[in-house]
């Protein structure tokens, strides 16, 4: 019976040693290539005929173009705007890799916890950066709650600083756990078929329902990481 | 005086050739263009609506994020602790009372991303009618 856990193995498809590092072109590192190809070709194909009335292709382009433009605008404000360009990338590779994951024999680069984090990571001590360009020393006032008096500041100050730590782990751990979880589901559902011969048309319905399902998630995760972003980059431009 | 965009809207039979020639009419959509324009660059500036409201916040949804909050606190409060017991020798002692503050930044994270009903973070979403001047105010800042 097939592994349901053999399809988040990493192979190394080119050896590339660096010094002591190991910097292979693994197989994760071809399907990351695949997605930003795939996004890359969406887009520039799409609106390669910039017709005033857009054809189907066009207008799948300028639809998530509003999408996350709208996301932006709503939830960071007008000053986002300028960072938009980055959070659109990172709502299209998010989409494009959970929803290439998605197809048979495809490896999910987004449910591998390494990913995510670094994509967390990055949004982090990118949004971390502006807040202290931004605002200077007055940054640190963030972690001191308005209106508390002063002899609570040795225990809320740490608890903030923890949970102000914790932003991009839950940001990076969400994404990958729905991705994973979803994977694994999948795949021990259709072990089941092989094991019930004609007995096997239950679990194919259930794959059926679950791949529906695994479709929502993968453009909802995605959103979830995106309007994330825009509320902790709110927070860095704004600091309440 | 009806304008004459009116006048083609109401024509009884509805026919396009209805419209007076005689006045140089632009289609409506153009005529009207400028007020569209300004519409939407009004709402370039909207208040900042902070708090994550078009969030769908499924049972299940809602049940995970609260867990993933929780837990995440928690192992980063354990690891600062573990990190700076390391660093200065005092083995259980940090990890000890990092637990505890992590364990209540957990608390705390759930807390605001339950009583707010979005993925809002910090005092944004805070309950209590401040917020609203906060919003009357940056709204104010970003007429100009």
């Amino acid at each position: 019976m097939a592994k349901p856990l053999e399809q988040f193995e990493i192979k190394t498809l080119v050896d590339i040693p660096l010094g002591g590092l190991d910097a292979s072109f693994t197989n994760a590192s071809a399907f990351m290539v695949i997605s930003v190809a795939a996004v890359t070709l969406f887009l520039t194909v799409g609106m390669r005929r910039r017709a005033l009335v857009p054809g189907r292709w066009q207008s799948m382009a300028e639809l998530s173009y509003q999408f996350v433009a709208q996301l932006v605008r709503e939830n960071v404000g007008t000053e986002g705007r300028q960072y938009f360009p980055f959070i659109f990338t990172l709502f299209m590779f998010i989409l494009f890799s959970n929803m290439i994951g998605l197809i048979p024999y495809a490896f999910t680069v987004t449910s591998h916890i390494i990913v995510t984090f670094a994509l967390a990571l990055v949004v982090f001590l990118g949004v971390t950066l502006i807040a202290l360009i931004k605002h200077r020393l007055r940054f640190f006032s963030f972690f001191m709650p308005p209106g508390v008096p002063l002899y609570m500041a040795p225990l809320l100050v740490p608890i903030e600083i923890i949970s102000y730590l914790a932003r991009p782990v839950t940001l990076g751990l969400r994404l990958f756990a729905n991705m994973m979880a979803g994977h694994t589901m999948l795949k021990v559902f259709a072990g089941f078929i092989v094991v019930l011969g004609i007995g096997g048309i239950a679990p194919i319905a259930a794959i059926v329902l679950l791949y529906g399902l695994e479709v929502i998630v993968a453009v909802l995760q995605a959103y979830v990481f995106t309007i994330l972003t825009c509320l902790y980059l709110h927070d860095a431009l704004h600091l309440h | 005086m009806v304008p004459a965009v009116f006048a083609v809207a109401t024509a009884p039979d509805g026919r396009f050739d209805a419209i007076p020639m005689d006045e140089g009419n632009h289609p409506p959509s153009l005529n009207d263009l400028d007020a569209r324009l300004r519409k939407a660059r009004g709402k370039a500036h909207p208040a900042n609506a902070a708090e994550g409201k078009d969030v769908p916040a499924g049972g299940w949804g809602q049940a995970m994020r609260v867990g993933l909050e929780l837990v995440s606190g928690l192992a980063v409060g354990v690891g600062i602790g573990w990190l700076l017991d390391e660093w200065l020798g005092t083995r259980p002692w940090l990890m000890v009372v990092f637990f505890f503050l992590g364990a209540g930044a957990g608390m705390l994270n759930v807390y605001r991303s339950v009583s707010n009903l979005g993925y809002g973070v910090g005092y944004g979403g805070a309950p209590a009618g401040d917020d609203t001047e906060g919003a009357e105010k940056e709204k104010e800042d970003d007429k100009p």
